[in-house]
């Protein structure tokens, strides 16, 4: 159906929305500036509300989620440290994610390789621990995750009978045939006298040839952190 | 009656085909993947999987919204028309008319289904893609049969719409309801109990929406077509139940 021309339109009503549009656009501008603000991190709500809330789909929310707090540090306008995040909130939220999801292994990668990487001993340990908590629940999938913190146990927070203790954890549970023997001997690796930067190529390269790593955002990842390390490496 | 009932479905397809319906169901289509390929990239990790996820969870419920919307407002169209009136003036018993509609909103329901099934082939095994595209179609069957009683119950497209949209929720989420209603943290009281009593023969009434078009299927391939025989199962008995109480509601009309 043709519509008819412009001049049918009384004057009044075109009046009325060049007025309607003049003044929204005076009003947008007079509005004060957001100012980013930086929010805290909620608690996470319970297991059963998040159930009620997926609508019976908890694996599209547990990916949703996570994304959620992934960006937390980077609100609108703001970027907060992590280690500025409430730790135990976190963990709530790594938590549900992981429960809403269980085979998912996203929460398990951020609290080893984002939350646990910070420079504050306390926080690192609380992610470290919940990555080994949490190892336990499903070991012949989880184990990379915890042979991520056994290394960085080692050489970070220096505390080698803990990172022998999660090497042990492997070796005892991880038994599974898909589980390589390079990470069931992982005791002996955190024994030998390798420094960081070697540790995580061995561990970071074994994981790819055995395929263990194939999601190329994962790999991309990887490769920029072991870079990070050796810049660092040939600083000192 | 079965020549009636085809030539109704018919016409119900053609106008919504003609209806820009197709316009639409296409631009959720090329949105859903933008907006999930941009969360995709974000993800550090299990990217694929994160954005088949989002992908299949926002076209499932977009199929469900414009499915339920053009049932309401063109059955609602027709009844200000008085076309219904049109239509049952001629030799033609009601219940002929209101198959013929239901097997049109059928038919329509198979499109907007096979061409997000078809989209998620990009991510997943094409077994995985069958059955969640099956399970959409049925979800939809169910959706299309109760947003019709609707309107001849209410006859107006917002009680209509409202309807539907709380008896899908309800559906999708009345399993959770009645686990915390159940759960460790529930008082044992008088009041409990009759919530409870209450939550129990909703659900009775109610199909188990959540186990329809699972997204585990297509991030985690664990669907089997076992899964698959009771959702047809609950989809006829659904069908079946939905019909009969909107022919009852029909043949009592006064029209």
């Amino acid at each position: 159906m043709r519509e008819r021309p412009i001049s049918t339109v009384p004057k009044s009503a075109l009046l009325l929305l060049a007025l309607g549009l003049s003044l929204q656009i005076a009003w947008h501008a007079t509005q004060p500036q957001r100012l980013a603000q930086a929010e805290d991190l909620p608690p996470a709500p319970s297991l059963f509300v998040l159930k009620v809330i997926s609508l019976g789909d908890p694996i599209a929310l547990a990916k949703a989620l996570m994304l959620y707090l992934q960006a937390f540090d980077n609100q609108p306008g703001i970027s907060i440290p992590f280690h500025k995040l409430d730790y135990t909130r976190v963990e709530g939220w790594l938590g549900r994610i992981l429960e809403l999801d269980p085979p998912g292994q996203y929460p398990l990668l951020a609290a080893g390789r984002i939350y646990g990487e910070v420079t504050v001993e306390t926080r690192q340990r609380q992610m470290h621990n919940f990555v080994y908590q949490r190892f336990f629940d499903d070991p012949n999938r989880r184990w990379p995750w915890l042979a991520h913190v056994a290394v960085t146990t080692k050489h970070q927070l220096h505390d080698l009978p803990l990172a022998r203790k999660y090497a042990q954890a492997i070796r005892l549970n991880a038994t599974g045939t898909e589980v390589p023997h390079w990470a069931k001997q992982m005791e002996i690796f955190i024994l030998e006298d390798l420094d960081e930067l070697e540790s995580a190529k061995v561990l970071i390269g074994g994981l790819l040839e055995g395929g263990q790593i194939s999601d190329t955002h994962e790999i991309r990842f990887l490769e920029r952190r072991l870079q990070e390390m050796e810049a660092k490496a040939k600083a000192r | 009656m079965i020549k009636q009932i085809q030539t109704i479905a018919f016409y119900t397809l053609i106008e919504a085909l003609r209806n820009r319906l197709m316009w639409l169901i296409v631009l959720v289509a090329l949105t859903g993947i933008g907006l999930s390929g941009f969360l995709g990239e974000i993800a550090i990790t299990e990217s694929r999987q994160v954005q088949v996820a989002l992908l299949a969870t926002f076209l499932r419920f977009s199929a469900v919204f414009l499915l339920a919307t053009f049932v309401v407002t063109s059955m609602v169209r027709e009844l200000n028309d008085k076309g219904l009136e049109l239509v049952l003036s001629l030799p033609l018993p009601r219940a002929g008319y209101l198959l013929g509609k239901l097997t049109g909103f059928a038919a329509l329901a198979i499109v907007p289904a096979l061409l997000f099934g078809l989209l998620t082939l990009f991510f997943t095994p094409s077994t995985q893609t069958a059955l969640w595209t099956i399970s959409l179609i049925s979800e939809l069957w169910i959706v299309a049969a109760f947003s019709l009683l609707c309107v001849l119950s209410f006859n107006q497209s917002m009680a209509a719409l409202s309807a539907v949209m709380a008896f899908y929720l309800l559906s999708r989420s009345i399993a959770a309801l009645l686990l915390i209603g159940k759960g460790p943290l529930g008082a044992n009281t008088l009041s409990q109990q009759v919530i409870n009593f209450i939550l129990d023969i909703i659900a009775a009434l109610l199909p188990r929406l959540d186990n329809f078009t699972r997204t585990e299927w297509l991030v985690y391939h664990n669907g089997t077509w076992a899964v698959l025989l009771p959702l047809l199962a609950q989809t006829g008995i659904y069908l079946a139940l939905l019909s009969g109480a909107a022919l009852f509601d029909l043949y009592r009309k006064n029209l």
